[in-house]
């Protein structure tokens, strides 16, 4: 069967079972639109108010549904402007297929209208990129994207295609289902390894186990917790390893590194066997390396051979599919009935608890407190800066995938397409974006999409009127010079938010808070922007200063 | 230290531009890069020298292997490999010098592949090392323009990329 290039673009989308996909049109991809329009009834187009919406929505999309995400652009300002969201995706191992429109092959390297080399733009932010030239070749390459992007580590790819590929035709053969590529994790650890490994773990005496995002990518959360409870081992996250494991475990510490809570932190100074599972030790985890887990021995679980020893050194490296370590980890291991290392940890926990005073202020440990009390299964997304940490910090989370965030690349005005994103993928959910008012503010055109589409997510701004984590650097490292992140600008989001079609509801005072969250959570088809007032020196603590040690935090 | 990568990689645009973008986005350094098809068109091989220690080079070789166009990587023990290097040098020659060039040239095994009234140039090829002193030896002729390919190598004896299981 002879198909033109965009009905096989189509076609491709639906032998890969994508019903969602996100994306903005424009001359160059007018024949993929074309064929989407004619063929693709199974598929929904979410049509966002700017591809950088499109690209954060796609991958809002994969992170809550494990599915691999697909945004669509133009060329030119189309793919670039879906440059932020898959460097976004890149650094969180996020699967993305990104789909731009290319100039016709004739009319590439002559600085046409809407040219720009987009496959070479996105080439250290990518797992891989194509450019296809051959409609002959198309429908092979889509297949290979859509494999690259989900197996092994994931990440985002990029297919960008000619505009005259779109309109020449080609023989169409249908996907026989079977791998292009060898791309699957390999095991490069032997059963003595896993004995080792399980007998270190076995005699330590202070062990911790340090989960990052990759034990909620592979699924194996239920073994971090098996392993955790089966030797009565401590458990921190990292930003990326939230939400992998339940707040509620009594051996959960809390985040660690530069927010780390202050328990995370000592137990990761003091232990002598750290464990991590799917983190890639970041500077914002380890701060200086010479005063991080100083006593402790590092065994390090990882799909990715690149991430052993590449930020530390790991003296019990362990590569490969992470759920057949812990699995053989887990047979080698005897049970531990009690621990005193253990029990000493649980009591940190408790002396160690953040208290915040009640006096009337609008706290944002308390408004984020109340919507967990009141929604606690809602999904989060999150801006970058405070809001993040105080989400990361505040919010119960109970299941893998509850908390989605730009950990790595730390990108503002992710959130709000994000929670378009993991709507469509969790349409029976509550979404809730807890968003700065920086931050918000540069995306909120997103907002239109989530109007028209009837998406009832929750934008919680918490408003403090400035670049709030900037802010908190220039006050305690700057001599309090704030230089250009004073917001005393606007604009007033109740009336923005009912500019574009939603609800939009201020609260300045604490006795609103619960009204406001439960009028929010109430609305089946319209998107709420609560504003909230808060203090502008209102500040994510405890942090450990630039340079300094996880062990050197500061409280106030 | 100098390490030598051998590295099968699709013969096909942009993979020359994926892997050098790599080792200057991660700050490692190249020495040389030398790339050209093999017997089998649809397969390049790149002879990479990288300055760096141990864990350096590890990385290196981690790093490239994520790339979908890396098809095989071996790091090649230099004592176990042979290594050849191509240069190019033309040299200040007029008649009084000439001689005393082309002699130079004999002892090295270089070869005089063109000649002008003023000029000579030499071909040369060898280790790293042999051309380097060549070229401390034309040095104080004038070398007015010079060109090296970078190291290629390969093993000695029957070893082999291909049915190596290294990585």
């Amino acid at each position: 069967m002879k198909l033109t290039g965009a009905d096989i673009v189509i076609e491709c989308l639906k032998e890969q079972k994508v019903d969602t996909i996100f994306g903005y049109p424009g001359g160059a991809v007018l024949n993929i639109y074309d064929s989407l329009y004619k063929k693709g009834k199974s598929i929904k187009h979410i049509l966002t108010s700017h591809e950088q919406g499109a690209s954060h929505a796609a991958d809002g999309y994969a992170r809550a549904s494990g599915k691999v995400g697909v945004c669509i652009a133009t060329s030119g300002p189309g793919a670039t402007n879906l440059v932020t969201g898959i460097a976004t995706a890149y650094m969180d191992s996020i699967p993305l297929v990104a789909i731009t429109g290319q100039v016709s092959s004739n009319l590439i390297g002559r600085d046409s209208f809407q040219e720009v080399d987009i496959t070479g733009i996105t080439e250290p932010i990518t797992k891989h990129n194509f450019l296809v030239k051959d409609v002959n070749k198309l429908a092979e390459t889509i297949r290979k994207a859509f494999e690259i992007a989900k197996t092994g580590r994931p990440g985002p790819v990029l297919v960008d295609i000619c505009k005259d590929v779109t309109s020449n035709k080609a023989e169409f053969i249908p996907f026989d289902g079977k791998s292009r590529l060898d791309l699957s994790i390999k095991n490069y650890f032997t059963e003595k390894d896993l004995e080792e490994a399980a007998k270190a773990i076995q005699v330590a005496e202070k062990p911790i186990i340090v989960a990052g995002g990759g034990t909620i990518i592979a699924n194996i959360t239920d073994l971090v917790s098996e392993l955790s409870n089966k030797l009565k081992i401590p458990v921190t996250t990292t930003l990326m390893g939230t939400s992998s494991i339940s707040k509620s475990n009594p051996l959960y510490t809390g985040l660690v590194g530069m927010h780390g809570s202050r328990v995370s932190n000592k137990v990761v100074s003091e232990c002598d066997l750290l464990i991590n599972i799917g983190a890639r030790f970041s500077d914002r985890v380890i701060s200086d390396l010479k005063r991080f887990a100083p006593n402790a021995k590092i065994m390090h679980m990882d799909a990715d051979p690149a991430e052993i020893n590449k930020n530390i050194y790991v003296h019990y490296p362990l590569t490969g599919n992470v759920d057949e370590i812990l699995t053989g980890i887990l047979k080698y291991t005897k049970e531990v009935s009690k621990s005193e290392w253990a029990e000493t940890v649980k009591q940190w926990i408790k002396e160690f608890e953040l208290v915040f005073p009640d006096d009337g202020q609008l706290f944002p440990s308390y408004i984020i407190d109340k919507f967990c009390q009141k929604a606690p299964d809602a999904y989060i997304t999150t801006e970058v800066g405070q809001n993040q940490l105080w989400a990361a910090q505040h919010f119960n989370f109970s299941f893998p995938r509850q908390f989605i965030t730009s950990g790595g690349l730390g990108t503002m005005g992710y959130g709000t397409g994000a929670a378009i994103g993991v709507q469509m993928a969790k349409p029976d959910s509550k979404v809730i974006s807890f968003a700065g008012d920086g931050s918000f503010r540069m995306n909120c055109n997103e907002l239109a999409t989530a109007v028209h589409y009837k998406l009832p997510i929750i934008i919680a701004v918490l408003n403090n009127g400035t670049l709030g984590m900037v802010r908190q650097w220039q006050t305690m490292f700057y001599d309090k010079r704030y230089s250009q992140t004073t917001l005393n600008r606007g604009p007033d989001f109740v009336k923005l938010a009912e500019a574009y079609g939603a609800i939009g509801i201020r609260v300045d005072k604490k006795q609103d808070i619960e009204a406001a969250i439960d009028k929010a959570l109430s609305s089946k088809d319209v998107p709420v922007v609560i504003d909230f007032t808060i203090d502008i020196d209102e500040r994510v603590l405890p942090i450990v200063p630039p340079g300094k040690g996880i062990d050197e935090l500061i409280f106030t | 230290m100098k390490n030598i990568l051998s590295v099968l990689v699709n013969n096909h645009a942009g993979v020359l531009s994926r892997v050098a973008g790599l080792f200057s986005r991660r700050g490692f350094n190249i020495d040389s890069l030398a790339v050209g098809a093999t017997d089998d068109p649809t397969i390049s091989r790149m002879t990479i020298v990288v300055e760096g220690d141990e864990n350096t080079v590890e990385q290196v070789q981690k790093q490239l292997s994520k790339l979908i166009d890396v098809l095989k990587i071996k790091r090649l023990n230099v004592e176990d490999s042979v290594h050849r290097e191509l240069a190019l040098f033309k040299v200040n020659a007029d008649t009084t010098v000439r001689s005393e060039i082309m002699q130079i040239a004999e002892v090295f095994r270089a070869n005089i592949i063109d000649i002008s009234e003023t000029t000579l140039t030499i071909e040369t090829s060898g280790s790293i090392k042999k051309v380097d002193a060549i070229q401390q030896m034309l040095r104080p002729f004038g070398i007015i323009e010079d060109v090296r390919t970078g190291l290629i190598s390969l093993e000695r004896g029957k070893n082999c990329i291909i049915n190596d299981k290294e990585s």
